[in-house]
């Protein structure tokens, strides 16, 4: 554990990160700026798997785990939706999302 | 010591978090990112976990965003900038989430954690490993394997989706 510093600090900053994710995912139209904001919501969550691992149950691992596991899923879903979105641009050449509606036809 | 590099890293990550959603351009806004990802990585050094802050900076600043900058590239013009929704959306959603996240808060503060004291038991990687490869109780080698299927699968679709037209139009 960081001396000095409680839990309640750590999770009070992984709680403002995770709902500025939210106010970016919500306000924006583009859609890679809505992938950034669910980046920054994934990199909350991993932050307090790891935090509550270590002051909680510090001789555990699980936490870590996890956050291997997180870090991974969002590499894949990164990688996935940023070629549908350059396949999408290349239909529609837009990225925004309220041109996007192929898939309503 | 440690306590003055936690505040600057977290006043670091909020600010930067803060301008990577609001930015009007979209190159701006994935470096801004790239500062909180740093940050979080730098975290991951204070709390003492150096494997999970290497995967960090190697996966998140290295890969992820050089695909984000890289299909930033390749899909917009450099010099357009993002549309900005109007004042009362922004408004309104901004009041969501700050209620959301004193309600959070609120949740967070009262709760009574049971902190363990006076651990000063090192994580070492060879630990880590050997709980992902164990197959004993509590053991992580079934995700492990299940997620290496995962990335394997996402790669070969990302690389089907991103082809698109070309692949299916010879057939």
């Amino acid at each position: 554990m960081i001396p000095g510093v409680t839990i309640y600090e750590i999770l009070t900053v992984t709680t403002l990160l995770f709902f500025i994710g939210v106010y970016g995912f919500v306000t924006r139209k583009n859609l890679i700026s809505i992938l950034l904001s669910v980046e920054l919501m994934l990199n909350a969550v991993a932050i307090n798997f790891v935090a509550i691992n270590k002051y909680l149950y510090p001789d555990m691992l699980e936490g870590v785990y996890f956050s291997v596991f997180i870090i991974a899923v969002a590499a894949a879903e990164t990688a996935l939706a940023i070629s549908i979105i350059i396949n999408l641009y290349r239909l529609v050449t837009s990225v925004d999302v309220n041109v996007t509606e192929t898939m309503k036809h | 010591m440690e306590q003055i590099i936690f505040y600057i890293l977290s006043l670091i990550m909020v600010v930067f978090a803060i301008a990577s959603v609001t930015s009007r351009k979209i190159l701006r806004a994935v470096v801004y990112l790239l500062f909180v990802l740093i940050g979080i990585a730098g975290f991951y050094f204070l709390i003492d976990y150096n494997y999970l802050a290497a995967i960090q900076l190697t996966v998140y600043a290295g890969g992820i965003i050089v695909l984000f900058i890289f299909s930033v590239l390749l899909i917009h013009h450099i010099e357009s900038k993002l549309e900005v929704p109007s004042l009362g959306r922004r408004l309104l959603v901004g009041f969501g989430s700050l209620v959301g996240a004193s309600v959070t808060l609120f949740t967070i503060w009262s709760h009574p954690f049971n902190v363990a004291e006076n651990s000063t038991k090192a994580t070492e990687v060879a630990d880590i490993g050997r709980g992902f490869l164990s197959y004993g109780e509590g053991g992580f080698i079934l995700p492990f394997e299940v997620i290496s299927i995962l990335l394997l699968a996402a790669m070969i679709g990302a690389i089907i989706v991103a082809k698109g037209t070309r692949l299916t139009q010879k057939n």
